[in-house]
Order: C-alpha cells, then structure tokens, then sequence
C-alpha cells in the first residue's frame, strides 16, 4: 500500500510529490478497513457500557454486590471456551489461506461450539442469578452488569448467526474473492469480541471479586 | 445588490435589538435584578456581549463591506484571483479570536467560583435555609427553621440570604427565579445547594425551568420578598393555620400529579422529612398510583 | 398476551381531529403521487433505476427529498407551536397540554434526524465521491441500506401520528419523565425505535464515507489537495462514527428500562438520571458539529467559487475543522451546567466551549478573505452564504455567551437558548443545505434552479428568521422558559405574536423554494446545463457531465494540485487543447439491489412490533431482514460491465462539450 505510506511520509506531504499514485485501494483493503471502523464504532458502544457499569458499581440499592454473587470458576471456564473458540477461528484462517474446504468447515464448526458452550455458560450464570433474585431488576448495578456482559453475548449470538451463514456460503460458493473477504472481516469480528471479553472479564469479574 | 436601503435595514435591524434589550430590562427578567448573584450573573452577561460584539460588530461589516466592494460588476476593486494565502493574516485570524477566548475564558472561570450556587453568600445577616422539592406540578416549599411549609408561595426576608436545598419528587425540574439568579435541577435523590438573596422588596415570579410533563407550564410560584417584621407576621399566621402536619403520608399524598396549584401551606413540619424524600428518591413508586401520570 | 400485543382500535386518536386530518391528508397526497406515478407507467423505471439504486448519486438525491419532505412536516410542527404560543395568553390556546408536547417533541427529533441529517448526509453522498474522482462510495450496498433504514425510522415517526402517540418528554427523552412510570404510552417507544433503526443507518453511512474518503481517492489527490466539502464531510463522519454509538448505547439501556424493568435511570434502585443527561449529550454536542461541519465546507465551496478565488488559508480551514472536531467531544458538559457539577467543572467546560469559537472564528475570517479580491457572482447561493456568515456570527456569540456558566444559570433552558441554537441550526445548517442544494442541483439534474424564485425564498427565510427568533432572545432575557404550552405575562404576548408572523414569513419563503421547484421543472428545457460547469466551478465535480453518467469518469482523473479541475481547465486554455484522448475500458459498476429497502421493510415491521409489542412479528421482522442479506450475500454477479463503446461515447460528448465550454477548436478534442 504505497497510498498509505506517502501520506504518512512528512517528506510527502505537500504540493510538489505526487499524494495517492495509485488512486482507490483494492476491494480487499477497502473492505477490511472499513470492517475496522466498524468495529471500532463497537468498541465505542461498549466503551458506554463499561462507563454505565463503573458509575453504577456500587448503586447495589441494598441488593448484593458483585462479591457476593460472582464465581469465578464459571466465568474462567467460559473465558477458557472463547479463548478457544477464537484460536479455532484462526484455524479456520489457515484452512481458508489453504483453500482446504473440510478444514475449513471443521475449524469453524469448532468456533462456532465453542462459542455456544461460552453462551450456555453465560445463559446458566445469568439464570442462576435471576433465580437467586439478583436480576437486572434487582438494582442499578445489576442493571449494569447484565446489560454489559449480554451486549457482549447478544454480539457473540450474531456472530453464531454470521459464522453458520459463513460455513453455508464457503461450502456452497467455495473461497471466491468476496466471501474470503467475508471470512476475513468475520475473524475480525470474532476476535474483537475476545478482546472485549478480556476487559470484561478483568473489569467486571476479577475486581468484582475482590470487591 | 447591496444597495443603501439594505444597509439601512440592517442598521435599523440593529437598533431595534438594542431598543429589545432596553425594553426588556423594564420587564422584570434576568435583565432586573433584585438581588447580588442576579446583579453578578447580568454584569458578567454584559461584560460577554460586550466582548464578543468588539469582533463580532467588524465581522458583519466586513461582511457587508467586502461583499458589496468585490462584486462582480466594480471595476474599481482589487482584483486578486490567485490570492490564497497570507501568513500574516493567517496568524491574525488565529489570535483575534483566541486573545477574545483566552480574555473572555478568564471571566468564565472567575465568574464560575463567584457565582458558584453551593457558595454561601457573605451577608451581615443570617443564612436562613429553605428546602425546595419539586412535585408534579407545584412547588413545595419547607422552612425547617421555621417548622412550616407551603406550596407554590416562597416568602423569604430581605436581605438574609437563603440556602436553598432543592430536591424532586419525581421528574426533573428546575428551580428558577429570574429576578434572583442562578437556577438549579431538581433532580429525585439528589440533594442540591443553591444560595440567594433578595435585597428589594416585591413579588417575583419563579418557574420551573426544566420541562416535566403535561402540567409542566401551570408550575409557577411567587416569592415575596418582604422585611423581617412582616415575614415573622406570615410564620406566625402560617403556624395558626388550620390543616394538617406535613409528614411523610401527607407529602406522598401532595405529590400526586395535580396543576394549577393555588399556593397553600401547612401549620407543622415533620422533622428532617426533606431528607427523607431525598434518600427515598422522591416519592417512591408503590406509593403513588402507578398510572398516575397518564389515563 | 394478544395477537396484536399493546394494539388496539383505542390506539387510533379519534378524539384529536388534527393528526389524522393531516395524516389523511398527507396519505391522499401519497397515494395520489402513487397512482399518477403507476398510470403513467413510471412505477417500473421507479424501481429500477432509484428505489433499488445503489448509486450514490442517487442516493444522494433521495435523501436530499427525504429532507424536503420531512422539513414540511417538521415546520407545520413550528407552525402549530409558534401559532399556539401567540394565542395562548392567558388561556389555553388551541393545542391542549397533551398534543402540544407531542408536538414540540417531534419537531426537535424530526428537524435534527430527519431534516438536517438526511440533507447533509444526502449532500455528502451525492458529492464526496465525484470530489474525489472515483466511480461510488466504498460500499455502494450499504448506502442503500443506509438510506432506507433512515426512511424507516421516519416512516416510524410519522406512524405515530395515528396510531398511538408521540413522546411528551422533548426531544431528548429525559429520564425519569421517559421512564415507564411516568410515561407508561408507547409515545417514548416510538422514539427510541425510530432513532436506533435510523441512527444504525446513520451509523453504517458515516463508516462508508469514512472508509471512501480515506482509501478510494483518484491517482494525485492526496489529503492536501481533497476539496474543503471533503474534508469537513471526513470531519463530520469521523463524528457519526465516534458518536453514533454512543446514542445507541444511552437508547438502548433507556430501553432495557422500560422493556425489562432494569433501573438504569429510575428515581429507584440506584438509577443515575445523571448518567443518561451525561450520555446523551456525549452524542448530542458531537452531532451539531456532525450537521454544521458539511455546511462549512458547503459555504467555502461556493465563496470561493462565486469569487472567483481558491479558498482564503486552505491549510488553515483544515485545521480548523480538524480542531473542531477533536474539541466537540470535550464539551458536552456545557448542555447542563445548572446540575451543579460544581465550579471547577464548569469553568473547565466553560473555556473548552469557547475554545471551539477560535476556530470558528478563523473559518469566518478566512472566508472574508476569500471574498476580498474577488469578482463576486451574486447568485442565489451567494446570498445564503453571505445571510449564513451574518447569522452564524451573531448565533456564535450567544453561543459562547451562554458557554459562560454564571450567564448561563440564568439563560439556560430559556427562550434565549431556543433563539441561540435555531440561529446556528437554520442560519447555519439550513442554509448550507439550501445553498448546496442550490449548487449541486444541476449536477443532480442536469439543469439549474430558477434564480428569481430562489432568490425571493432567500429573502423571506432570512427575514422570516430574524422576525421569528429575535423576539425570542429577548423573551429570554424575559424569564421566558421554553416548552410553555401556555404563560400569564402579559408582556410576553406581543414578542410572541411577533415570532409567529416571522413563521408566517418562512412559510412565504418555503412556498417560493417549491415555486422554484416547480418554475425550474417547466422550464427545464431552456435551463439545461450543456457544460457540466454551470458555475465556473474548481473540483472535480465539475469536469464530468450533468447529471453525470452512473461511473462519474470515464477515466479517474489524474489530480495535479489543489483545486483539481480549475488546474485542468487552466491547463486546456493554456495549450488550446484539452488532454489527450484516453484509452477507454469497459467498467464494471455494482448492480442495482433491492437489499436496501426490503430489509428496511423489515426494520420497519420490527420497530412497530416493538413498540406495540407484538413479539411473534419481532421475530419475523429479525428473521426477515437476515434472510434478505443472504439473499444478498448469495448472488453470484455483483457487479455488471458498461462496454467500451458505451464508456467512449459518453465521454467523447463529455470532451465536446468541454470544448465548447472552453471555446477549444474542434481538433482540441483529439
């Protein structure tokens, strides 16, 4: 991408060079660049999620804190399956640069179970709690926190949705050119959700814990 | 195009604005103070326009000015059809505006923690504290000094300033009287602080200042700012009233929706009630009906 | 639980004879523009070549109409509002508590998301690419999507005229008052769906004209030679991206409250109505620099080409917008200092505010300076340009005089403020839009707006605009607060009646916008645009035709400086011949899909089903708008091919009149 590095170049940078040689990028870049800002307009809605949940924290209204309610063995465990599930996508990446279809199809069915067993996880945690009297109409914080940890589930269940529709397309259409893109921006996806997951995991559950 | 009759408009456009602010200071508005933070607020309003107007007054005519001497038509003009760049020009227009900004940034801060609601107003006289909650859609009004309250009427003493605690039952509001000064959300669990004083005597109209529902505009009330003489005169007549104690069921009862409130007040005030309708969030739902606001 | 959750026949206002006179009316219309469309046999080159377009030109266009027709709607808001205020002296006036909340509710949602938003937003579309000399947007798919998802929040909005109701909260549904127990009717439901399906179009739009403007640009143009329009549209898309979100997630957990009993901003449980007053401002304050940025950069588009001159500092207004758009984002804070954050908080947001003046301030000096010297063309949209430089400097100053905490405790929420942003909204945004719209419409169309009807709607806007807010500023100073649906002061009265014959004076206006409309659609024939350059212009939109064909350039330009097409232009009259003839290819442009609006139709019956609850159809709607992306996703050909001999025709007209245009020999051409 010589386009990028004449406009990051200072020497460049002016009247006298020749800015943007080549004109429009590739589709290829187009399309995972503008995945990117997509997903960085994501980071941003959860970025109001996590600001809700910290000024909520301790609004407990008498209820229980996140002390008194989180295990810590439950969520390592689905934080273990995602992980997982994210290192199956990259597999799938593999057999997608290998063009190896049943690769392909086995990595990302591994993602995608891997992924639902992280949601069943979280679906008997936030059921468990509900059970306990702890659900989101319990108090502020409980608010915050189911809203948080489901927006992150709410996108893992998309992207169940997406990853199945992914497998239907490479397995019907093969690695042309706009599904590799298609794959390339779902990895994206699915990666990005583990990032947020590790902040998630780190803010709400380990100094939850600790009170 | 722009020919005499049109700068003459804008001319005469600019008169009238002056003749508005004129006529509005004989109204009673912000411009009419009748106390210190009111007179604080309007000089600092002032002291802003006046600033601004400095650039802002050129701009216009230079507007006007260049719009009418560059076009097309006049031969007489500077023709510069390259002229894109000046450095020294460029470093003008960012340092007008940003010596305006820096200039009027300092009123900004220094007027911020003057005039700053929670700062107790220096005052040869004695703060006397009033407790405000908002309901819908009256105001009412608790002297814990004075173990009474009333709705929709504020009658303070001139000259002693008022700390106002202001809080709501419900929605937010905002606790405004013009002539006075500063207004303050009144927002349900929270407790704020604004200071005030009256030094004329009169009637003032005070408002809500923040939209909250259908009887939103009958939210009105009076303060009379009376001398000390007479304010003891309306305590001791409010504590012969007849009507019930202000407790807690008897406020859950007020809060109720209702508009158009006549000003009333109550003989006896439970002790510390304001604080409990502010740790209790204003008046809590399973103690009003819970369609109460729509049929 | 019912078939049709919430809704019922007492769902219909059947006691408030005025929405559904006006809804009846407003679907006579539609239908009749309907039936005259399919008798005519236009229904097929309808769906065709706009509905289902993926072409940004058209897009572009259709949401510069969704504008039009929403500003219509949003102004006989104004109308009600002002005509009640001038009557309701001490009585109630005409419009009881109930409607006339609703009704200055939807004008706010409906000015900003659905006026403003969709004219820029159309603007930007329509002009962006052909700035920067490529054939479509990044993701011309999407920007269908986009648009139709717009129109389905506004279809949304405007459903509530007869079935149900409006919020009564205003139009930033302030908890608690938008909380289920104080606002139990489906009113605040209608606003939070409208605003999260349109604002994920919006969302979507502003990724797309990002990812465009910072990886699709012509061979040369590199960011220091892209127009001002593009860059203050960069500027303003970098705002949706950055803060769309956040409107999303501040909706979305107002929501969660009233679907699911969460206690985000209840009075109960530990709710922070702070928060939401805090979030919803976080988006609030990036937005009006969203809608004023493109009309900044819409303004030095045309000062500089009716002067006759590049932009004044071009490096300077970059910055500036730059700067701007950094700034907005720290100033949110300002919208409430009456919640007593204290003084250290205020003052510091205070001077952020007034920070954003600076540059401000350089963009107005510079395009005074852009006039001086100049041979300035007073067409229609100069004149907006020079009313906009007049009324934005006076709404800037009462700007950053309420951005001054201890003036603002007594100004705020007034009428003051109400005068402060119409000033900058219509004396800045509106008229950017009319203006750019003015400008770009042969480009649009291929012939231009009549200038004498245009130049009357000028004058009556800007006379109706200081009439109806003028008097406003000084009812603040009054003690006037907004959103009175009646008051006793007697001397308010006359202030009042005053603003409402300024309406009186814009709706003169509007009518003679829609008799140039008219004017220039009867005499379109003697007002075509041969040149493809009515106006002498300076960037590339101007070196293709009018309207130009679906690819925009035969062959991408190849840029060479700053002001692109004026260094062409220069260089052809300098060698007396244009460039050499280029080798012509076929060229492949995405094909037309019904993606747009079918999962719009979709996003439609889901927004209505949740806010009546109708969940089977909530269901059906999710499932609906996915199954028409796989459809989308399964098509095997994109993309279809536009041959050679097409491609070299087209453009050989286009040289021909370029050459014409440049008064070139004949044999310039080869």
């Amino acid at each position: 991408m010589s386009q990028t590095a004449n406009a990051h170049d200072p020497n460049k940078w002016g009247r006298d060079s020749e800015p943007n040689p080549d004109g429009p990028a590739p589709k290829r870049i187009v399309v995972s660049y503008g995945f990117w800002i997509f997903l960085l307009s994501d980071f941003i809605l959860f970025a109001c999620f996590f600001a809700a949940y910290a000024v909520l924290k301790d609004a407990t209204a008498g209820g229980p804190s996140g002390k008194d309610l989180f295990e810590l063995k439950l969520v390592e465990a689905e934080t273990v399956l995602l992980l997982l599930s994210s290192f199956a996508c990259g597999m799938a990446g593999i057999g997608t640069l290998a063009r190896d279809m049943r690769w392909f199809q086995i990595a990302m069915a591994a993602t995608g179970l891997l992924g639902a067993g992280f949601l069943a996880l979280e679906a008997y945690e936030f059921l468990h709690l509900i059970g306990e009297g702890a659900g989101p109409g319990r108090s502020a914080f409980l608010s915050a926190f189911f809203a948080l940890v489901g927006c992150h589930g709410l996108h893992v269940t998309l992207g169940l949705l997406w990853l199945t529709t992914m497998m239907a397309q490479a397995w019907s259409k093969g690695f042309r050119e706009d599904i590799l893109r298609r794959i390339l921006c779902f990895s994206l996806f699915w990666h990005a959700l583990d990032i947020i997951w590790v902040a998630l995991f780190t803010m709400i559950y380990l100094m939850g814990v600790r009170g | 195009m722009f020919r005499d009759p049109r700068l003459a408009r804008i001319s005469a456009r600019f008169a009238g604005l002056g003749l508005c602010v004129v006529l509005a200071a004989c109204e009673p508005g912000i411009l009419n103070p009748a106390g210190p933070i009111a007179a604080g607020e309007r000089s600092i309003f002032f002291n802003a326009l006046a600033v601004m107007l400095a650039i802002v007054v050129p701009v216009i005519v230079l507007a006007f000015a260049f719009g009418w001497w560059f076009r097309a038509g006049n031969t007489r003009a500077k023709h510069l059809p390259e002229w894109a760049y000046s450095g020294r020009l460029e470093l003008l227009v960012w340092s007008i505006p940003a010596l305006a900004i820096m200039f009027l940034g300092g009123i900004a801060w220094i007027g911020s923690h003057d005039l700053d609601p929670p700062k107790p107003i220096a005052s040869k006289a004695k703060t006397m504290t009033v407790e405000v909650v908002a309901t819908d859609w009256k105001w009412l009004f608790l002297y814990p000094e004075q173990g009474i309250a009333t709705i929709n009427r504020l009658v303070v003493p001139v000259g002693t300033p008022v700390k106002f605690r202001i809080t709501s039952a419900g929605v937010m509001n905002s606790f405004f009287v013009p002539q006075l000064g500063s207004q303050i959300y009144a927002m349900s669990g929270m407790d704020s602080t604004l200071h005030l004083r009256a030094d004329r005597t009169g009637r003032y109209r005070g408002l809500s200042a923040h939209y909250s529902g259908e009887g939103f505009a009958d939210m009105n009330f009076f303060v009379d700012a009376v001398p000390q003489g007479a304010f003891d005169r309306f305590v001791a007549t409010a504590k012969a009233g007849q009507g019930k104690t202000l407790d807690w069921n008897e406020f859950v009862a007020m809060a109720r929706p209702s508009r158009n409130v006549r000003p009333a007040s109550y003989p006896r005030l439970q002790p510390g009630l304001y604080d409990r309708i502010v740790m209790k969030n204003g008046a809590p739902e399973g103690e009003q009906a819970k369609d109460g606001r729509e049929q | 639980m019912s078939f049709t959750g919430k809704l019922g026949w007492d769902s219909i206002p059947f006691q408030e004879p005025l929405p559904l006179v006006s809804a009846a009316v407003i679907g006579a219309v539609l239908l009749g523009v309907f039936v005259w469309v399919w008798r005519r046999g236009h229904l097929p080159y309808l769906w065709k070549e706009w509905i289902t377009s993926v072409d940004h030109k058209r897009i572009g266009v259709m949401y510069c109409l969704l504008a039009g027709v929403m500003l219509l709607r949003g102004f006989s808001d104004a109308l009600l509002m002002r005509s009640q205020q001038a009557i309701a002296y001490g009585n109630g006036g005409y419009l009881p508590p109930d409607h006339y909340d609703q009704i200055f509710s939807a004008h706010g949602t409906i000015m900003i998301f659905f006026v403003a938003m969709p004219f820029m937003i159309g603007l930007m579309n329509f002009v962006v690419p052909l700035q920067l000399g490529v054939r479509d947007v990044a993701f011309p798919t999407l920007n269908s999507v986009s648009f139709w998802l717009t129109c389905s929040g506004a279809l949304l909005i405007n459903m509530s005229l007869v079935i149900g109701e409006f919020a009564k909260t205003g139009w930033l549904v302030y908890p608690p008052l938008s909380e289920l127990r104080f606002s139990p009717g489906v009113g605040v439901d209608y606003y939070l769906w409208a605003l999260q399906i349109s604002g994920m179009g919006t969302l979507l739009s502003g990724v797309n004209l990002v990812t465009t403007i910072l990886k699709m640009r012509a061979p040369g143009m590199g960011y220091s030679r892209m127009p001002m329009f593009t860059w203050t549209s960069l500027a303003s898309n970098l705002l949706i991206v950055a803060s769309f979100p956040v409107l999303t997630a501040v909706l979305a957990m107002l929501i969660l409250d009233r679907y699911l009993g969460f206690h985000f901003f209840t009075p109960e449980a530990g709710g922070n109505q702070m928060m939401f007053v805090n979030l919803i401002w976080a988006w609030g304050h990036p937005e009006v620099y969203i809608l004023i940025l493109p009309a900044f950069g819409v303004f030095s588009e045309i000062i500089s080409t009716f002067s006759s001159k590049p932009l004044f500092g071009y490096r300077s207004m970059v910055i500036a917008t730059m700067v701007i758009c950094i700034l907005s984002f720290m100033v949110w804070l300002h919208h409430f200092f009456t919640m007593g954050a204290g003084a250290d908080v205020n003052g510091f947001f205070g001077i952020t505010t007034m920070i954003i003046a600076v540059p401000t301030g350089v963009k107005v000096f510079n395009w005074l300076f852009t006039m001086y010297g100049g041979r300035i063309r007073y067409t229609s949209m100069m004149l907006w340009s020079i009313g906009f430089i007049v009324t934005f400097v006076i709404g800037g100053m009462t700007g950053v005089m309420l951005a001054v905490p201890p003036a603002d405790f007594v100004l705020h929420n007034s009428l003051f403020l109400v005068a402060h942003f119409h000033n900058v909204i219509i004396g800045g945004v509106l008229f950017g839009a009319f203006a750019g719209f003015t400008f770009w419409f042969p480009k649009m169309f291929g012939f231009t707006l009549d200038e004498r009807w245009g130049k009357r709607a000028f004058w009556l806007w800007l006379s109706g605009f200081y009439l109806a807010f003028m008097p406003l500023y000084v009812l603040g100073l009054m003690g006037m607060t907004r959103r009175m649906q009646h008051y006793d002061v007697p001397g308010w009265h006359p202030w009042l009646i005053a603003a409402g014959l300024g309406a009186l004076l814009i709706l003169a206006g509007i009518g003679c916008q829609i008799m140039m409309l008219y004017v220039s659609i009867r005499t379109r024939k003697d007002r075509i645009d041969e040149s493809g350059d009515p106006w002498d212009g300076r960037t590339l939109e101007w070196i293709t035709t009018s309207p130009p064909p679906a690819f925009n350039f035969a062959v991408l330009p190849d840029v060479k400086g700053e002001e692109a097409y004026w260094g062409i232009k220069a260089k052809a009259r300098e060698n007396r011949r244009l460039s050499d003839r280029p080798d012509y290819e076929p060229i492949e442009m995405p094909r037309n899909s019904p993606t747009g609006i079918v999962s719009a139709f979709f996003a439609t019956a889901m927004g209505f089903a949740l806010i009546w609850h109708i969940w089977w159809l909530v269901i059906l709607g999710f499932f609906g708008a996915w199954g028409t992306f796989i459809v989308f996703a399964w098509r095997d050909k994109a993309e279809y091919e536009i041959p050679v001999e097409e491609v070299e025709r087209l453009d050989q007209a286009r040289r021909r009149s370029k050459a014409t245009l440049l008064d070139l020999p004949e044999e310039a051409l080869s």
